[in-house]
């Protein structure tokens, strides 16, 4: 079966500063992908390189056994849409929600915007209540689901997840996350989802790849990692961390 | 043992357009030299109850109490005068972000020799020698570039290192910490936190420290209030975290994913109005 994303070997740099060395992953049509580290780890370019915000300065990266160029055409951004962390900062703060799902709609020429803005606002549990507000008088969650909404409206095949929750209160977060799980089942979308959080991450993905310092750690599965079968010093230092504090030590 | 802190039906609100907003809805608890985590959510008035003891409650917040004492002193009557000598003297509060609670045109040894020489009468060498040593105790491993260094040259973990030590110079009796880990990577969040445990424990302080972190505020502190809405809904030893009685409570442990949990979907918090009251 083809890989819904493969990436073999992508390095990204930022003149002399190497963000992204070597790394390759790929996953399955239908499946969730983790990626987590620290700040600095790269995780975040990777996701980046792969909607074509950051510059791609080695390998490839392939959708669905197409391997794709430095220019994103208008079909990728059909096939592929992000979710930001900052619901605070992803949303245009003069637009009404109205406006901010129309806007992908016109640009790929969608013709009946009026049914899908409705039914985008249902999926996302907001209601047609929510249409003509702006997102500041929204709270944190909701707009998050503003922005799944708009990522969606387009019908794509994978999601890409910047740390979608890390801004939330703990039970938003479980609303939010709970949300694009069932997302996921009735799409059958393709996640690749970053965090700082191993919980999260855990949580959401069958497989995941820890980073440090823009290189591979190692990847495993979920499982592994729930069954404490790690390879690596830094990924058990991770998951001790995930732990909290203890006195003793 | 005398309390340190005696907080009584403490009450702030602000006064808007659209009528008066309050953030925190009658509050009460003594604090001795010991550590108390005060958890809750975004606006559940967690952070405002630190500011008000702190005196930091904007300029148009009303604040209202029964009893507001800082080891004997009314801290309602005091005057703004008796307020800044207080603070940063013998009340200290440590702030989330080291990226926007530094100075970023002062360099990192000026500001924590600021704070020494606001508070006691010190010669410059001698101010300088004390801030190299408290940087030495939040383990800098080399103080004296630190010293010299600017915030924005310094990662996150060690400007917290550095805010940590500027709070701590003047020997305060009460530390307010205020989400004083959660801008930093889960392991340099651990190193933080030990360093902030072994000097608080050394120095006999008390220690509130306010985080939306359940799990990380029960496993540093000894005692735990829940606020909800403005109002405290649960108070517990830390160590019974897991006899919690409050639904608020119980849900917002529930609510996290865990390593090797398998629940989907996750249970969520079902609020309910009665909790406001």
């Amino acid at each position: 079966m083809t890989p819904a994303l493969a990436i073999d070997g992508l390095g990204v740099a930022f003149d002399d500063f190497v963000a992204l060395e070597d790394v390759s992953l790929s996953v399955a049509p239908g499946g969730s992908f983790g990626l987590v580290g620290e700040s600095g780890s790269g995780k975040s370019t990777l996701l980046r390189a792969v909607a074509g915000l950051a510059p791609a300065s080695a390998g490839t990266i392939a959708v669905d056994g197409k391997v794709l160029g430095s220019k994103r055409d208008k079909a990728f951004y059909r096939k592929v849409q992000m979710v930001f962390q900052d619901p605070y900062g992803s949303l245009h703060p003069r637009q009404t929600v109205d406006r901010l799902l129309l806007e992908p709609l016109a640009i790929h020429g969608f013709d009946d915007a009026e049914d899908r803005i409705v039914r985008a606002l249902d999926e996302v549990g907001l209601g047609s209540g929510f249409r003509f507000r702006y997102s500041h008088q929204l709270s944190g969650g909701q707009r998050q689901r503003v922005a799944i909404a708009r990522a969606l409206i387009l019908e794509p095949s994978i999601l890409l997840l910047d740390e979608p929750t890390s801004a939330l209160d703990a039970s938003v977060q479980a609303e939010v996350l709970n949300l694009l799980e069932q997302l996921r089942a009735a799409r059958n979308l393709t996640f690749v989802m970053v965090s700082h959080d191993l919980a999260v991450i855990t949580h959401m993905c069958d497989r995941l790849m820890v980073m440090q310092n823009g290189r591979t750690v190692e990847q495993l599965t979920a499982a592994d990692l729930a069954a404490r079968e790690v390879t690596q010093d830094y990924t058990r230092g991770l998951l001790a961390a995930s732990e909290g504090f203890r006195r003793d030590v | 043992m005398s309390a340190l802190l005696e907080v009584e039906d403490l009450r702030v609100s602000f006064p808007t357009r659209t009528g008066v907003i309050e953030a925190v809805r009658g509050v009460s608890f003594t604090l001795g030299r010991e550590r108390l985590g005060i958890v809750g959510e975004s606006g559940s008035g967690k952070s405002q109850t630190g500011r008000a003891i702190m005196g930091l409650t904007a300029e148009h917040g009303v604040i209202d109490a029964k009893r507001l004492e800082f080891s004997g002193i009314d801290l309602l009557k005091a005057s703004k005068a008796e307020r800044r000598a207080l603070r940063g003297k013998r009340i200290a509060m440590i702030l989330q972000d080291p990226k926007y609670s530094l100075n970023p045109v002062m360099t990192i040894g000026r500001q924590i020799v600021e704070t020494l020489r606001t508070h006691e009468r010190v010669g410059r060498a001698e101010a300088r020698k004390r801030a190299l040593d408290m940087l030495a105790a939040v383990q800098i491993r080399d103080p004296e570039r630190v010293f010299d260094l600017y915030p924005h040259e310094v990662s996150g973990g060690m400007g917290q290192r550095a805010m940590i030590a500027m709070m701590l110079i003047a020997g305060p009796e009460l530390l307010i910490a205020d989400e004083p880990t959660s801008a930093l990577d889960v392991t340099v969040q651990l190193d933080v936190l030990a360093i902030l445990n072994r000097l608080v424990a050394d120095r006999g302080m008390g220690l509130i420290f306010i985080s939306h972190d359940l799990r990380l505020v029960s496993s540093f502190c000894d005692r735990v209030i829940v606020m909800y809405a403005g109002r405290i809904v649960e108070e517990l030893p830390a160590a019974r975290l897991s006899e919690a009685q409050h639904p608020y409570t119980r849900g917002l442990l529930n609510c996290m994913p865990e390593i090797g949990a398998d629940r989907h979907p996750l249970p969520v918090l079902d609020r309910r109005p009665e909790w406001r009251t």
